[in-house]
């Protein structure tokens, strides 16, 4: 599909999510909804790092609490709009991305992939040890009371999450399609090859993990809004790792459509088995499901779509 | 609050604490250091271990000790049969970067999920006569706590030094990580003793748990944080370097106990994970690197 | 090597329609049938950090839905407990009590346990002017002020101090008069609440804080910070903690030898009978903080038949064998809104919420009445001293006489052992 048709396409998602907020009074669908484009909008943003340049994130819980805790900061210190939180947790989260890259980036993609994890419990440990943010005890974000055009607040963020993540996907597809795409793509399977080819590689994997970084913060923004009570445990996570790992894999890294069926598919069976069966358990199965796959199928779901329409045609 | 005993207590708890931290590193430093294989999942293999501990002494009354010995087999088994999963699965495809990292992620997760659904979040601990005893010498406090394991962890880091060093098969382990060919046309199968590797370094993970366990007390994801300290020392120490592992450790075991007592407990996990990246930054060679 | 060409667009279309099945297969959750019994909805942490307690309170609430049942149920229903495992995460709050609300359409709510997971929940009910109570939840209700919140938890209307007041108070009775004071706190919510308590505490008595640190939750080994403590020399250590590092704070004094006048106050998990168990006699001495003993003094309406069952399901459920901690108050809030709601004769949430504020009620756990800010109107956090513990079993446990209530007066039932190496034999 072009770029034309994929941008109609965008605007009339738009569209519909609107006009269903005037329709749908149920707020459940809307929390539901908002964590699984919470979720698109974190695996796109793992995939254009992971799948396309092969570099492994293991902190996504990192980027996306740095996210929310720049948003919880400016509604504290300044009562900033929303937009302002998501262009503040962006940059921030980016330039996160930027400084973790610099560090390790010139190194083995192994090292890069621990120095995520290290990254992960030294920030959780800076934010616990910080007062204006409540450290330990946690920060309230009351909503404000007057919502402009929508019913309620939960609508507003759900509209929100629907542009973050059309746009996060738009960003994917950009990628994908461009010469900075094919440069990752490049690294991916050959990194030698592709420096000696005359890619620019550091500049390309600096600038991937940090447009990476950035959507997982700005992933976070609304995030101080949707929970009101928000303390380092629940932002740092392990579910935001696992998960912004598990749906690209599952979904397929290749292409920017692989995250997003990912999450749909893997972000909607955990909101149903949080209200039906045990959700440890579900856990468990996401951890079992990601081995599967990246043993069996490493193509994922798109990749193994593809096989079977590749045969049907054969 | 200053003084000089306090300073010697700290400091020796610290080297105590190190020794054992080797223990745990080991297998980094064979799979990782030796073998190039990214195994993240050691520290959940760490955990495992220390239930298994767990279970015998609470199940069985067996001294810690004796069942991290008794379950060395079966660890060894079970890492055999994890390379082969990733060596067919991978490392022959040539695809390890990521996907190796992704399998051994996933089978941390396995793992730490699996005892959280059948031992719960409480903490665990074992029962031995000897914990909980402090033996003074002189100024210095040893509690049995920290000196037993870190004794077994020593013992345990110059058998495999001895092993890497004196024996063909340890020699062809260190090989394999430099020369595949060589030890072709010497006649081993380099897939083999790298499994053989591997497996080791599991089983190392047995008493690494059994251990660990008997230091404090344990629940499933208490494996997180010592991925960064064993990567950190690993690192620090140089991949592959035996004596760098030890080195590292005690380092790391020393500056950890010196911040948790004189800065405060919440910085003393960040010490690790910064050494590492300051180490990844500066000299990823590590102190005795190659 | 695998090749990178685009997917199709048949491939598309299939990948657009299995997305589109799966998101309706989720949205089409089952839906609640209407009238019939009382739906009473709330989340509680069957799994997670706080599962022991979680599925403790659970038993508790089913044994009240029983009871209840049992009568005849509310207004002439029965009642339904219709619940969700929180999984001890604030991020599935909104979610659950929206889908209780809007899809379950449960008549009542109440908390799940503990701060964390009630906080999420309070825009929800406030938007919607719901009555809710919150078990254990700490000062929920002082961001918020909202009138129709009532905590569960008999800290009292100034729940900072109120936890550690009974140990300051007993502390500055002795004689000699302590003078310094030592502080460690876990680095988590409860716990630096309550450390700021002991602070403004210490600052009223006069005391001197020689030590003042925190410790990040997952610490495993606690003599370092025994070490720098003991080094300080104080009379008094205030430890505020959660379950495994109390354990580990206790161990750790034990190993080291350390010998303040007093020891103890706001460590958690030294009521559950799991951690009672495996301390065994290195709990003689330590006066630290309940809610509930098994002591003469405290003998409330049906208190005794309440742990009678509840010890007979624990033995089958896993869950704390003893139930002195929390099952008494999980008990309690229930009956709380049960009685509101027959005190009212309706389901109306308003109605239920003025009786709640206007009312004195008769529970398990004593005799209930809120204060304006939601919290109770006196506080009855009880200071006990461990005492005569000979070994590691729940025998050593069981009954009155182990844990000697020291304050407040008015619930006392034995003098305090001072100072804490006298006590420790």
């Amino acid at each position: 599909m072009s770029g034309r048709a994929l941008l109609a396409v965008a605007v009339a998602l738009v569209a519909v999510a609107v006009g269903l907020t005037r329709v749908l009074e149920n707020q459940y669908y809307y929390f539901a909804a908002y964590v699984i484009l919470q979720y698109v909008v974190l695996a796109t943003a793992w995939n254009i790092l992971g799948g396309y340049t092969g570099y492994v994130n293991f902190g996504s819980a990192a980027f996306f609490a740095m996210g929310a805790y720049t948003a919880a900061v400016l509604i504290k210190a300044f009562g900033a709009p929303l937009p302002l939180l998501v262009v503040g947790a962006g940059l921030v989260a980016g330039l996160l991305g930027l400084g973790i890259g610099y560090l390790t980036l010139r190194l083995r993609g192994a090292f890069f992939s621990i120095a995520t994890l290290a990254l992960a419990v030294v920030l959780q440990t800076l934010i616990v040890n910080w007062r204006y943010v409540g450290g330990a005890r946690g920060i309230y974000t009351i909503r404000p009371a007057q919502v402009p055009f929508f019913a309620n607040y939960v609508e507003l963020l759900f509209v929100v999450m629907v542009l973050l993540a059309l746009g996060a996907l738009a960003t994917a597809w950009w990628i994908e399609h461009s010469w900075v795409g094919r440069g990752l793509m490049a690294i991916r399977d050959n990194e030698e090859a592709a420096e000696c080819m005359g890619v620019p590689t550091l500049k390309l994997k600096l600038l991937a993990t940090t447009v990476s970084g950035a959507l997982m913060g700005v992933a976070g923004a609304p995030f101080p809004y949707y929970l009101t009570y928000m303390e380092p445990t629940s932002a740092f996570n392990l579910d935001y790792a696992i998960n912004s790992l598990a749906m690209p894999m599952i979904g397929g890294t290749t292409t920017w459509v692989g995250p997003l069926v990912g999450a749909v598919l893997l972000g909607t069976a955990q909101q149903v088995a949080t209200v039906t069966i045990s959700s440890a358990l579900n856990l468990l199965i996401v951890g079992v499901v990601v081995v599967a796959f990246v043993i069996l199928a490493p193509e994922g779901i798109v990749g193994l779509v593809r096989r079977k329409l590749g045969k049907a045609r054969a | 609050m200053f003084s000089f005993d306090l300073l010697l207590d700290v400091v020796v708890a610290g080297i105590l604490v190190g020794g054992f931290y080797a223990a745990v590193s080991l297998g980094i430093t064979v799979a990782f250091g030796l073998l190039d294989v990214v195994n993240i999942a050691h520290p959940a293999f760490v955990i495992l271990g220390a239930y298994g501990a767990y279970v015998a002494n609470s199940r069985f009354g067996l001294d810690p000790i004796l069942a991290g010995l008794l379950g060395m087999p079966v660890f060894f088994l079970l890492g055999a049969l994890v390379y082969r999963v990733y060596y067919t699965s991978f490392e022959k495809r040539g695809d390890e970067s990521l996907r190796g990292l992704v399998f051994f992620f996933g089978i941390t997760f396995i793992i730490e999920v699996s005892l959280l659904l059948q031992y719960g979040v409480d903490y665990r601990s074992v029962e031995a006569a000897y914990v909980g005893e402090t033996i003074a010498l002189g100024p210095i406090d040893l509690p049995f706590r920290l000196a037993i394991p870190c004794a077994v962890a020593l013992a345990l880091t110059v058998t495999l030094h001895l092993f890497l060093s004196r024996t063909f098969y340890g020699r062809a382990v260190k090989a394999v990580s430099q020369d595949h060919l060589a030890l072709r046309l010497m006649g081993a199968s380099p897939v083999r003793i790298k499994a053989l590797a591997f497996a080791i370094a599991i089983a190392t993970a047995s008493i690494a748990g059994a251990l660990l366990i008997m230091i404090g007390p344990v629940e499933p994801s208490v494996g997180r944080e010592y991925i960064g300290r064993v990567f950190a020392i690993a690192v620090l120490g140089g991949m592959g370097s035996i004596g760098g592992t030890l080195a590292a450790s005690l380092i790391l075991g020393v500056l950890e106990s010196l911040t948790s007592t004189f800065y405060g407990p919440s910085w003393a996990l960040a010490v690790s994970f910064g050494i590492l990246l300051l180490v990844l930054a500066v000299r990823p060679a590590g102190l005795f690197g190659r | 090597m695998v090749r990178h060409r685009r997917p199709g667009i048949r491939t598309r279309i299939i990948v657009m329609a299995l997305i589109a099945t799966f998101a309706l297969w989720g949205a089409t959750a089952p839906a609640a049938l209407a009238a019939g019994p009382i739906k009473i909805g709330f989340g509680m942490a069957l799994t997670g950090a706080l599962a022991g307690n979680g599925k403790a309170a659970l038993i508790a609430m089913q044994m009240w839905a029983e009871d209840v049942n049992k009568k005849g149920g509310l207004l002439g229903r029965k009642v339904e407990l219709v619940y969700y495992d929180d999984q001890t995460k604030p991020a599935t709050v909104p979610g659950i009590y929206t889908k209780l609300l809007d899809v379950d359409k449960v008549d009542l709510v109440v908390s799940g346990y503990g701060t964390n997971v009630i906080a999420p929940a309070m825009p929800i009910v406030i938007e919607r002017k719901l009555a809710f109570i919150g078990l254990f939840g700490m000062a929920v209700n002082e961001k918020f002020n909202y009138p129709y919140y009532f905590g569960i938890m008999p800290t009292g209307p100034e729940p900072l101090t109120d936890w550690s007041k009974g140990f300051f108070e007993v502390a500055m009775k002795q004689s000699p008069k302590p003078k310094t004071v030592a502080i460690a706190a876990a680095d988590s919510e409860f716990a630096q609440n309550a450390a700021a308590g002991a602070r403004q505490n210490a600052k009223k008595y006069g005391l001197r804080v020689v030590y003042d640190k925190a410790y990040p939750p997952p610490t495993a080994d606690f003599t370092p910070i025994v070490r720098a403590i003991q080094a300080t020399n104080p009379d008094l250590v205030y430890v505020a903690s959660y379950p495994p590092d109390s354990a580990g704070m206790v161990r750790a004094a034990h190993e080291i030898g350390l010998k303040p006048r007093m020891f103890g106050g706001g460590m958690v998990g030294l009521q559950y009978a799991s951690l009672e168990k495996a301390l065994g006699p290195m709990l003689n001495g330590i006066v630290n903080y309940h809610f509930f003993v098994p002591e003469p003094t405290l003998k409330f309406a049906g208190i005794d038949a309440f742990l009678k069952t509840y010890q007979e399901r624990a033995k089958t459920a896993g869950v704390d064998a003893l139930g002195y901690y929390l099952p008494p108050y999980a008990y309690a809030y229930l009956q709380i809104l049960g009685q509101a709601v027959e005190g009212t004769k309706s389901l109306d949430q308003k109605k239920i919420g003025e009786y709640i504020r206007g009312h004195e009620f008769d529970t398990v756990a004593g005799k209930v009445k809120f204060a304006p800010n939601g919290e109770w109107a006196k506080t009855r956090v009880l200071m006990v001293q461990y005492t005569n513990i000979e070994g590691n079993d729940l025998k050593s446990f069981e009954g009155p006489g182990h844990r000697v209530i020291v304050y407040p007066e008015e619930w006392k039932s034995g003098a305090v052992v001072y100072p804490y190496e006298k006590a420790k034999r």
